[in-house]
C-alpha cells in the first residue's frame, strides 16, 4: 500500500447535471395517483411538472347523461373524503333554479353534517401530513375518532363514505332519534384528541423544524392562482365563503375564521396551512354546538317536488366552502330533466396548480411536505 | 357593482366588442363579448379601479351544438362582486385568446377546456392535454363524441 | 388452543406434528403476505381506515410495501383508468411469483358506476391482469376487505405447489413433444 493521498476538492468546481426524477403515479406519498416530474439539482428542486388525469373518471360526461337527482352519487365520488360538503353546492344550485326553499330542519341537519364531514376531512389531512413528516401516531389517533363520525353518517344515511344523503329539496332520510346526543359526544371527543395532537405533533420541535418556512405562499400569489380554503387562509387572507357570502344558514352562527399568522415561521408556510386546519376543527365544533341547540325536533325532511325535476333554461354558478376550499358547480340547464353541462370547479384541481410555483428551491423531501400541506384529493383533481 | 353597471362601463370602453347582456333572473346574467377582445376586456376587468376582478373562479368550455363557448366566472376579493363573461366561437375555428397571463389559475382550466371541449387558446404557453392521455383522440365532452373501441389494445366499452 | 397447551408437556404429547411439507409452507405463506401499497380512488380511503387501529389489517400478517418487488399480492382499490392501466400492468409484471391480486370495489371488478359512459375507465381490472379474489361494494366495508383477505389466505393454504409444478413440467413436455 502506498502513501495515502489526500484529495483536495474544490466543491464549486464540481459540475452536477440536472436530474429528472419521476414520482408516482404509484407512490405512497403522492396521496393517490398523482405523477410529478421533478427536476433536481442535487437535492434541490428546480422544477416540478405535475401530470394529472390518472383518475379521470369522466364526471362531466356522466352528469350530462343522468337526470338531476342521479348526478348526486357521482358528485360524492369526486372528493370522496368530503362527500356531504360536495353535495351541498349542487343541491343548492338545483334548488335555486327550481325556486324551492327547504324546511328549516333540513338546513340544520345539512349544516351539522357538513361540519362533521369537515372535521373528518381535516383529520385525514392532518393525519396524512403527519405521515409525510414521519409521524405515524397521529394517524392512528385521528382515524380512531373518524370512525365515530362515520358511525353517525352511517346511522343517518346508511353508508360510511359515499352518502347520497342530500337530495334536491331535502334529505334522503331523517336522522336517528339519538342524533343530537351522538353529535355532542363526538364534539367532546374531537376537542380532546385535538388537544393531544397539538402536544404530540403540532408544537413538536421536530415537526416545526420540518414544516416552518417551507413552501411559503404569499397572499397575492395565492389569489392570482385562485387558491381557496386553508391554502388561501394559511397565507393570511381572511376569506371564508361561510362568512363572506353566507349560504344556507351559516349567517346564524357565531364563529371565527382562523388565518395563518406565521407563529413559528413565515406567513403562508406549510405549518400555517396545517394549523389553520387544526383551528378550523375547533370552529366547526362551535358551529355544531350552536346548530344542535337551535335545531327543531319536529318537521319534514323532504320538500314536495314534481316527479320529474326540470329546472328552467339558463345557467347558474353556485359555490360553497368545502374543507379543501371553494367548490363550485356551473350548471347549464336546457329545460329538460338532464343537465346540458355540469362543470365542477374542483378545489384540489385549482389548489394543486400552485405547487410548481411554491416548491422551487426547496429540498426534495420538503416537496412531499408541501404537497401534503396543500391537501389534495385526486378524485377531485381529475374528476 | 352589479352586472348591469359592469356591462355599461365595458360598453363605453369597448363598444362593438361587447355584444349583449343576457339577463335571466333569478339565474346568472352574463355578458357576451367577441372572442377577439377577450384578452383586453379581461385585462381591464382585472386592473381598472372599480372592477378589480383579481380572482378567476372558473373557466368552462361549453358545446352549444354549432358553436363552442368559453365562460369566465370572475370574482373580486376587494369589492365582493361577480361577473360572468361568455364568448362564442365557431366549431370549425375555435380560437380564443388565452388569459393565462392575467390569472395564472387560468392555465390548467384552459388546458382542461382544450382537452375536453377542444377550444384552442391562443398564446397559451403549454396547451397540451391535461386529463386524458397525451395521445388521446377527440374531445370527449363534445356532444357528437364517440368513444373509441380500443385504446392501446384495451377494450373501452363495457 | 389445543396445540399450544400440548407445548407445555412436549414429551407426553410426542412433540411432533405430522404434516406435509407443502402444508407447512403454505401455512407460512398464507400468514405473512406482504402487499403492494397502492391506493387508487375512494376505496383506498376505506383501505386507510382498514389499516388504522379500528380494523387493524396487520393482524393478518400483512405489511405494506412500497415496491412491487417485495410484495406477495397487490390490492387494486378503486377505479382503474386507461391512463393508469398500463402502469398497473407494469407493476404486476414486476412482482415476483407466486403473486396474487385482490380486486376491491365495483370499479376494479367491472367498472362500477362508470361502466356505461366512462370513456376513460377500464371496465374491470381483470382485462389486463388476472384477479384471484373479488371484493364487491362501492366502497366495500372494511369487513368486506377482511373477508377478501381471508379468502385469499384460504386459497393460498389449499394451493398445491409441488403437484402444480409437476403438472407444469408435464404440460411443457407435452408441448415440446407436440
Ligand atoms: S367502487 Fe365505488 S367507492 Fe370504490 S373506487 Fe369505485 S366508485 Fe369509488
Amino acid at each position: 500500500m502506498g502513501e495515502k493521498k489526500r484529495i483536495e476538492l474544490d466543491y464549486s468546481k464540481i459540475e452536477s447535471d440536472r436530474m429528472r426524477l419521476n414520482v408516482g403515479p404509484q407512490h405512497p406519498s403522492t396521496h393517490g395517483v398523482l405523477r410529478l416530474e421533478v427536476e433536481l439539482d442535487g437535492e434541490i428542486v428546480t422544477e416540478v411538472v405535475p401530470h394529472i388525469g390518472y383518475l379521470h373518471r369522466c364526471f362531466e360526461k356522466h352528469a350530462e347523461k343522468m337526470t338531476y337527482p342521479q348526478v348526486i352519487p357521482y358528485i360524492d365520488r369526486m372528493d370522496y373524503v368530503t362527500s356531504m360538503n360536495n353535495e351541498l353546492p349542487y343541491v343548492m344550485a338545483v334548488e335555486k333554479m327550481l325556486g324551492i326553499k327547504v324546511p328549516e330542519k333540513v338546513e340544520y341537519i345539512r349544516v351539522i353534517m357538513c361540519e362533521l364531514n369537515r372535521i373528518a376531512s381535516h383529520q385525514i389531512a392532518v393525519a396524512t401530513f403527519g405521515l409525510d413528516a414521519g409521524a405515524f401516531t397521529p394517524f392512528l389517533y385521528f382515524f380512531r375518532d373518524r370512525e365515530y363520525i362515520l358511525a353517525i353518517f352511517e346511522k343517518a344515511s346508511g353508508a360510511r363514505l359515499l352518502f347520497n344523503y342530500f337530495w334536491i329539496g331535502g334529505l334522503s332520510a331523517d336522522v336517528h332519534p339519538t342524533f343530537k346526543e351522538d353529535v355532542l359526544a363526538i364534539v367532546k371527543q374531537v376537542r380532546k384528541t385535538n388537544k393531544e395532537i397539538e402536544d404530540l405533533l403540532i408544537y413538536n420541535k421536530i415537526f416545526i423544524e420540518r414544516t416552518a418556512n417551507v413552501g411559503i405562499l404569499p397572499a397575492d400569489v395565492a389569489i392570482n392562482y385562485a387558491c381557496s380554503g386553508p391554502v388561501l387562509r394559511g397565507s393570511g387572507v381572511k376569506f371564508d365563503l361561510r362568512k363572506n357570502e353566507p349560504y344556507s344558514i351559516y349567517d346564524r352562527f357565531d364563529f371565527d375564521i382562523p388565518v395563518g399568522m406565521g407563529e413559528v415561521g413565515t406567513v403562508g408556510d406549510s405549518w400555517d396551512r396545517n394549523i389553520v386546519r387544526m383551528r378550523e376543527m375547533e370552529q366547526s365544533c362551535r358551529i355544531i354546538e350552536q346548530a344542535v341547540a337551535q335545531m327543531p325536533d319536529e318537521g319534514d325532511v323532504q320538500e314536495k317536488l314534481p316527479k320529474r325535476i326540470k329546472p328552467p333554461k339558463g345557467d347558474i354558478y353556485m359555490r360553497a366552502e368545502n374543507p379543501k376550499g371553494d367548490l363550485g358547480f356551473y350548471i347549464v340547464s336546457n329545460g329538460t330533466d338532464k343537465p346540458e353541462r355540469v362543470k365542477a370547479r374542483g378545489t384540489s384541481f385549482v389548489n394543486l396548480s400552485v405547487l410548481p410555483e411554491i416548491s422551487k428551491g426547496y429540498m426534495f423531501a420538503d416537496l412531499i411536505l408541501i404537497l401534503g400541506s396543500i391537501d389534495i384529493v385526486l378524485g377531485e383533481v381529475d374528476r | 357593482m352589479t352586472i348591469n353597471e359592469i356591462y355599461e362601463q365595458l360598453k363605453e370602453d369597448y363598444g362593438d366588442s361587447i355584444i349583449e347582456l343576457v339577463e335571466n333572473p333569478p339565474l346568472d346574467s352574463s355578458i357576451i363579448i367577441k372572442s377577439s377582445a377577450v384578452f383586453e376586456v379581461c385585462h381591464t376587468l382585472r386592473d381598472k379601479p372599480g372592477f378589480e376582478f383579481d380572482y378567476l373562479l372558473c373557466l368552462s368550455g361549453l358545446d352549444l351544438g354549432e358553436n363552442l363557448a368559453a365562460v369566465y366566472h370572475l370574482y373580486s376579493m376587494k369589492h365582493a362582486h361577480k361577473a360572468v363573461i361568455k364568448t362564442i366561437v365557431p366549431k370549425d375555428n375555435p380560437k380564443v385568446p388565452s388569459v393565462e397571463k392575467i390569472w395564472r389559475s387560468a392555465d390548467w382550466h384552459e388546458r382542461e377546456a382544450y382537452d375536453l371541449i377542444g377550444i384552442i387558446f391562443e398564446n397559451h404557453h403549454n396547451l397540451i392535454r391535461i386529463l386524458c392521455p397525451y395521445d388521446w383522440e377527440g374531445h370527449p365532452l363534445r356532444k357528437d363524441y364517440k368513444e373509441p373501441e380500443y385504446y392501446h389494445q384495451m377494450k373501452v366499452p363495457y | 388452543m389445543g396445540l399450544l397447551n400440548k407445548l407445555n408437556e412436549p414429551y407426553e404429547a410426542g412433540g411432533i406434528i405430522l404434516g406435509t411439507f407443502e402444508d407447512i409452507l403454505n401455512w407460512g405463506r398464507a400468514r405473512s403476505d406482504w402487499y403492494l401499497h397502492f391506493g387508487l380512488a375512494c376505496c383506498a380511503i376505506e383501505f386507510m381506515a382498514m389499516n388504522a387501529s379500528h380494523f387493524d389489517f396487520m393482524r393478518f400478517g400483512t405489511i405494506p410495501r412500497a415496491t412491487p418487488r417485495q410484495a406477495d399480492f397487490i390490492m387494486i382499490t378503486g377505479t382503474v383508468t386507461l391512463k393508469m392501466a398500463e402502469r398497473i400492468k407494469k407493476l404486476w409484471e414486476q412482482m415476483a411469483e407466486p403473486k396474487y391480486c385482490i380486486s376491491v370495489g365495483s370499479c376494479a371488478n367491472c367498472g362500477g358506476p362508470y361502466w356505461e359512459h366512462g370513456y376513460h375507465v377500464l371496465k374491470g381490472v381483470d382485462r389486463i391482469i388476472p384477479v384471484h379474489v373479488y371484493v364487491p361494494g362501492c366502497p366495500p366495508r372494511p369487513e368486506a376487505f377482511q373477508d377478501g383477505m381471508i379468502k385469499l389466505q384460504k386459497m393460498i393454504k389449499e394451493e398445491a405447489i409441488f403437484r402444480k409444478r409437476k403438472k407444469l413440467e408435464e404440460d411443457s413436455k407435452i408441448e415440446l413433444s407436440a
